[in-house]
């Protein structure tokens, strides 16, 4: 029988059997592991391209285009995540 | 940016945001399937599969000036990121001889870091100025 989620803003994810539930289901976040630096202020942000949509149109985005430009970079767990 | 295929936000915006803004969201939605842009920022969090909150603000000549990152359940204050831009524009703008004391907001008072000013911001800025 499937057992019902709790909802909250962070994405549930699923995992092997066995493997121990995952903190999302919590709403607890897991410390970042070591092997990923946070970026340093004062210093270049590393450059990308990603995939995106607006206003109607797909496209495509680097952040070096926007050199010359103030730039407010938001990350955010998910879509319908309510928050 | 989050770990959502352009599609969904396209279906986000269609059918949630655009109620919320007029004509949807001006900016736009970026993909970051898989975290590898999130890794290199390092808000991608492994154990969840998602990004968290992270957000940065980047000059005009690609440096992050600031960052701030919280867990999924708070939001951000959209005002604050606004103040810090502000902020970070005059002391572009005044290549550094002024800074921004804690509180500041446009049209508030400065500071012009120099010999004069060393022992000497209390006569200049009051505590209550954080607060008002």
């Amino acid at each position: 029988m499937a057992e019902e989620l709790p909802v909250g803003c962070a994405r549930p994810t699923g995992g092997p059997v066995g493997e121990a539930v995952p903190e999302t289901a919590k709403e607890t976040i897991a410390p970042i592991k070591e092997e990923m630096q946070m970026i340093h202020v004062g210093e270049k942000a590393p450059d990308f391209v990603a995939p995106g949509y607006q206003k109607g149109k797909f496209i495509n985005v680097k952040l070096s285009d926007y050199l010359g430009k103030w730039v407010l970079l938001c990350f955010y767990p998910g879509d319908f995540t309510f928050v | 940016m989050s770990i959502d295929s352009m599609f969904v936000h396209k279906m986000w915006d269609d059918h949630e945001l655009a109620k919320m803004v007029d004509g949807g969201v001006p900016f736009p939605m970026l993909s970051d399937a898989g975290g590898k842009v999130g890794k290199l920022f390092g808000v991608y969090n492994e154990a969840a599969g998602v990004e968290n909150r992270g957000r940065f603000i980047i000059d005009p000549d690609g440096v992050v000036q600031g960052y701030e990152v919280l867990t999924p359940p708070v939001g951000r204050n959209v005002l604050e990121s606004i103040r810090q831009v502000q902020a970070f524009q005059l002391v572009r703008k005044t290549k550094g001889a002024e800074a921004t004391p804690s509180g500041w907001r446009p049209g508030k008072l400065t500071l012009k870091p120099g010999p004069d000013l060393v022992g000497n911001v209390w006569k200049e800025w009051k505590t209550s100025m954080a607060f008002d």
